[in-house]
């Protein structure tokens, strides 16, 4: 048995540890790093002082990233809501519409394999009388459209689907799920935290009537976020979940964070400029990741749809190697695993779990999280890291030794613990 | 998670990998844990018949890096022991000497339970006492 230590030698080029947890967090873009800079210091103005120029600086500012977050996903500048990030956005849209709407009907719609940030607020709304529908997804992490028009009732209120999702990157329908919703006249909000900015995602295209979106996904700030809300056809009212000043058309009140939230402009725009170009570049190196590794590697399983998928997620299981082991030994570079060990709750990913997949191939996930600033040497050495590790830890594997000896690991009787 | 020196030691150097004839009436067999709970370790040992000492140990794991080190540990530390004395080891002292956190205790556990399945099987096959059942139920 040779060493699991770090055998593949890194290319010039290439400098560790290499970050390729973007759906996580991604860095901050230099050009957004510029932007934002004044509003830290010389125009640390108030965008609700009404009476100087400071204040009129600040608010200008506001304005101006509203407008670059509007135009990029097809509203009206007036239609977006600053928050702090999109946690308090899915809170907001969520409870708010819940409470603003309860005289309507109690039901809301969501599926399994949310955020936490939609299925704990849902799950709230439940303990105050709400009824909540959490719809199961097919195989490859899609849900089914009847499944949704079935669950649809007289008291259905909203529905809440993602756009894309953090773990396997899979693309709901988001498009038909909000044509449903709006003949039925339901609300439909979406987390689109990882869609916006990665894939074309425009709320009058896609029928959306709130939608969430946050900064740091897309290279922006940490602690910024924005909720979109309808205006129009149908014009949708929130119930404010913070109270106070009465900032943000009384919806969320609060002083804004300036410096952030010109930062989420400017990213947006970005986004904008070069999301197609980046989409094609990063499903290239998806893709030539994805191939290196299944060309060396048995036994590994791309977990989700491959079709209606984020260009730059991978996310695989190295069936008979444990996640959290197979993170140790590539420690040079940062991804994510559905392994127990590496989660607080000690469960394996709810996400991979709600696919059909078995708890030992949740254990044996890792996601890829390709970004703006991952280059094509980091690619070909992460995969080379990746096989070499699994090979090493297959080696020291029971259960690859027993599946190579024609074992079926189904017909031991396990002592679960 | 931060891994402690010697948790990396045994993961980057795992001691005693391999296989061992389980069909050999001097090879203890012991099988742990289950791939839904993301750890299973086959720990065997080759008992010498005459001496009741352990001269051969051998182990493969699937789980953390906490679990591997465990086994590889618990490989070293029951090579040159009676079946007795080995069953003196205790989870506890793994604990001690990987400095696991509290999170990776059930590693060490299921480690001194593979000990005890190995041994426990050595017995069976030679008609050695009874079959010593692991004492510890541990929550998964």
């Amino acid at each position: 048995m040779g060493s699991a230590a770090a055998q593949v030698e890194a290319p010039a080029g290439v400098t560790l540890p290499i970050y390729m947890d973007n759906h996580a967090t991604s860095p901050l873009d230099p050009r957004v790093l510029e932007a934002m800079t004044p509003y830290f210091t010389s125009k640390f103005g108030n965008a609700a002082s009404r009476n100087h120029a400071f204040g009129w600086e600040a608010e200008q500012a506001v304005e101006t990233a509203r407008e670059q977050i509007a135009r990029l996903i097809g509203a009206n500048a007036k239609e977006i809501i600053f928050t702090s990030g999109a946690t308090e956005s899915d809170n907001l849209a969520i409870k708010g519409i819940a409470e603003m709407y309860r005289e309507r009907g109690n039901h809301i719609i969501t599926q399994v394999t949310e955020h936490k940030a939609v299925l704990d607020t849902c799950k709230r709304l439940e303990k105050y009388g709400y009824r909540v529908m959490y719809l199961p997804v097919k195989a490859n992490g899609i849900i089914d459209l009847e499944d949704l028009k079935r669950a649809m009732d007289e008291k259905t209120i909203l529905v809440t689907i993602m756009a894309a999702n953090n773990e396997i990157g899979v693309l709901q329908p988001i498009r038909e799920i909000g044509k449903l919703c709006h003949e039925k006249g339901v609300l439909f909000h979406t987390d689109a935290v990882q869609a916006v900015g990665k894939v074309p995602f425009n709320v009058m295209a896609d029928n959306v009537d709130v939608a969430s979106i946050s900064a740091h996904k897309i290279y922006g700030p940490k602690g910024v976020g924005a909720l979109y809300v309808r205006r129009r056809n149908p014009r949708v009212q929130i119930s404010a979940q913070i109270d106070g000043g009465g900032h943000e058309r009384g919806m969320r009140s609060g002083t804004l964070n300036v410096p952030g939230i010109v930062g989420l402009g400017k990213a947006c725009e970005i986004a904008q400029e070069e999301m197609d170009e980046e989409g094609r570049r990063l499903e290239g190196l998806r893709d030539r990741l994805k191939e290196k590794l299944e060309s060396e590697l048995d036994y590994v399983h791309v977990n989700g749809s491959m079709e209606q998928r984020l260009p730059g997620n991978l996310n695989m299981s190295f069936v008979y190697v444990e996640g959290e082991s197979l993170l140790m030994g590539i420690n040079d570079v940062a991804v994510s695993s559905g392994s127990a060990c590496t989660s607080a709750t000690l469960e394996p990913s709810y996400v991979l779990k709600a696919l059909g997949l078995g708890d030992d191939v949740a254990h044996s996930s890792i996601r890829f999280g390709l970004g703006r600033f991952n280059t094509q040497a980091e690619v070909d050495y992460v995969a080379a890291k990746v096989i070499d590790i699994v090979k090493k830890l297959r080696e020291l594997s029971p259960l690859y030794e027993m599946v190579k000896e024609g074992i079926d690991l189904t017909k031991i009787e396990w002592q679960a613990h | 998670m931060a891994y402690s020196d010697k948790v990396v030691d045994h993961y980057n150097n795992p001691r005693n990998v391999g296989t061992l004839d389980k069909n050999s009436t001097e090879v203890g067999t012991g099988l742990v844990g289950a791939p839904e709970c993301g750890d299973v370790m086959r720990l065997q040992i080759r008992v010498n018949p005459e001496t009741q000492v352990i001269e051969e140990a051998k182990f493969k794991t699937f789980g953390c890096g906490s679990a591997i080190a465990s086994s590889s540990l618990a490989t070293e530390w029951v090579k040159g022991r009676t079946v007795d004395d080995a069953l003196a080891i205790k989870n506890t002292d793994i604990v001690k000497e990987l400095s696991l956190p509290p999170v990776k205790i059930h590693c060490s556990v299921l480690a001194e339970d593979a000990i005890r399945a190995a041994i426990g099987d050595w017995k069976k096959k030679n008609g050695v006492g009874e079959t010593v059942a692991s004492p510890f139920a541990h929550g998964s």
